[in-house]
């Protein structure tokens, strides 16, 4: 990478964390809306772990994958309402006359919302240990933990880029959230895979992406080191970014055509 | 007194000619209803299986209940969002010049809410059935569940109008929609009140909207049901949030 473009990432990234924490409506929803849903879920669902077979003894240990997964969508929604005002308000196309790179334009714009995701984790997780959380793989699974929900964050900012940059429209990218809010709820979100009793929700949470991911944290808490869950989880969290920023990138091209 | 009902009809009809014409209002309304009951009685039916859950008829009419009594609620809510969106454009502001007598208006916009609710609820029977819903209730104990869903429409809906005639704006949605949301969660909303646990069965125990969808619950199934308590709690709240909703239009009379 080359210090032109470090600089440019820099440039951009520090307008949108600027931005970012210039309005509490980006930075509060993610925070509490997945904390208040937290909270009512383990007082709702405590009772679950008492069914034979359930991985924990305590509902937090098993819930607090959902606050991470949460939040990305927030990210997703986040980065894409960002990126469309930027074509909304002509900015891309002022940017399109300047020597700016697609990378830092793209890099540098995630910036702000994976600054608010890295904030939120670390409140999930202090507000998790005040319920009463134990990551049975210790303070490194924590570490990987934070790493893979940055990682998921990451891969969600960037879808959200793409509907963003290949929409051009704000209000596409709220449409965008009901879709991603179902893939959470059609997932392991509220019971382990074995223990969902449907078959045809069970089929469609094994199929869902997002069932890897919760369960890839899930695993460093409530299980310790398990390879195969941490591989999938951090797999599909890849595979995820991959297909987000290319397909941004894709996208950015058109949109910076000069005119 | 036809003059007032004509007021109201016309402001009822031409809402719901927007809800039903519109797919953006429509869609959402029908859709997310389904949605939670899908999620909610597929994904987690094995907690019908939690030692200590004692519900009879199985644990799609339990969640049955829970949707359609948020689907009522919700629809009055997203009714208060078309309120304060009039108020933003300035139309409610030529419907209070035009009204005789302006609470006419309300009353014309809680007819909408009823029929946004009730358009919504016929379908969530129909789906809930269609997928081998257990009903052990009679004919007059699902009456009675109708009736219930319905007064929890008017006091959601009372509850928005007010918010919507204080502010008169769109942006005030979240202060229409977070209390709703959170009263309708912190309820027994997975398992009965026996099985809550922490401040969420303390919260629950003393939240209103409890002894509501505990009846509807009783009602489905066909339990013993103590309605006085229920329907004078959900009546209390439809007289508390109608006197709200009231002071809300003088509120916006004044503010002309």
């Amino acid at each position: 990478m080359t210090s032109s473009l470090l600089a440019q990432i820099g440039e951009m990234a520090r307008r949108s964390i600027t931005q970012t924490l210039r309005q509490p409506a980006l930075i509060l929803p993610p925070i509490l809306f997945p904390l208040c849903l937290l909270a009512v879920n383990v007082g709702g669902l405590d009772a679950a772990t008492d069914l034979p077979g359930f991985p924990t003894d305590a509902y937090v240990n098993f819930a607090i994958a959902i606050p991470f997964l949460q939040g990305a969508l927030f990210a997703a929604i986040n980065a894409g309402s960002s990126l469309a005002r930027d074509v909304e308000t002509g900015f891309l196309k002022r940017l399109a006359l300047t020597p700016m790179r697609r990378a830092a334009l793209l890099l540098g714009n995630l910036a702000g919302v994976m600054t608010v995701a890295a904030l939120s984790s670390l409140i999930y997780l202090g507000v998790g240990f005040a319920a009463g959380l134990h990551v049975e793989a210790g303070f490194a699974g924590v570490l990987v933990l934070i790493g893979l929900s940055f990682v998921i964050a990451l891969g969600f900012a960037a879808l959200g880029a793409l509907v963003g940059l290949q929409s051009g429209s704000g209000e596409a990218v709220q449409g965008f959230f009901p879709l991603f809010f179902v893939a959470l709820f059609l997932s392991s979100q509220a019971l382990p895979r074995p223990l969902i009793e449907q078959e045809w929700f069970r089929t469609i949470a094994t199929w869902n992406p997002v069932s890897y991911m919760l369960e890839g944290i899930r695993s460093v808490v409530i299980t310790g080191w398990d390879g195969e869950a941490l591989a999938l989880g951090f797999g599909v969290a890849l595979a995820l970014c991959a297909f987000g920023i290319f397909g941004a990138s894709r996208a950015l091209r058109t949109r910076l055509v000069r005119t | 007194m036809s003059r007032f009902a004509n007021a109201a009809g016309a402001v009822a009809w031409r809402m719901i000619h927007n809800f039903t014409t519109n797919p953006a209002f429509l869609l959402p309304s029908i859709i997310f209803p389904l949605f939670f009951f899908t999620a909610f009685a597929g994904g987690l039916s094995n907690v019908a299986n939690v030692p200590g859950f004692d519900f009879p008829s199985g644990y799609t009419a339990f969640q049955f209940v829970f949707v359609l009594l948020q689907s009522a609620a919700f629809g009055g809510v997203f009714t208060g969002f078309s309120v304060a969106s009039d108020f933003e454009k300035g139309f409610a502001r030529r419907l209070m010049l035009a009204a005789p007598n302006r609470l006419a208006i309300l009353a014309g916009y809680l007819l909408a809410g009823v029929a946004r609710s009730v358009i919504v609820g016929i379908l969530l029977f129909a789906v809930a059935l269609a997928v081998g819903m257990q009903v052990d209730g009679n004919a007059v104990d699902l009456f009675g569940l109708i009736v219930l869903a319905l007064l929890v429409n008017l006091t959601a809906a009372l509850f928005a109008f007010g918010v919507a005639f204080r502010m008169r704006t769109i942006q005030a949605g979240p202060a229409m929609q977070m209390p709703v949301f959170l009263i309708l969660f912190l309820a027994p909303v997975y398992v009965p009140l026996g099985l809550l646990s922490g401040w969420v069965h303390a919260v629950a125990t003393v939240n209103p909207f409890t002894a509501l969808i505990e009846g509807g619950r009783d009602l489905l199934s066909g339990q013993p049901f103590d309605a006085v308590f229920a329907y004078a709690i959900a009546v209390g709240l439809v007289v508390l949030f109608g006197i709200w909703a009231v002071r809300g239009m003088r509120k916006a009379e004044a503010a002309g």
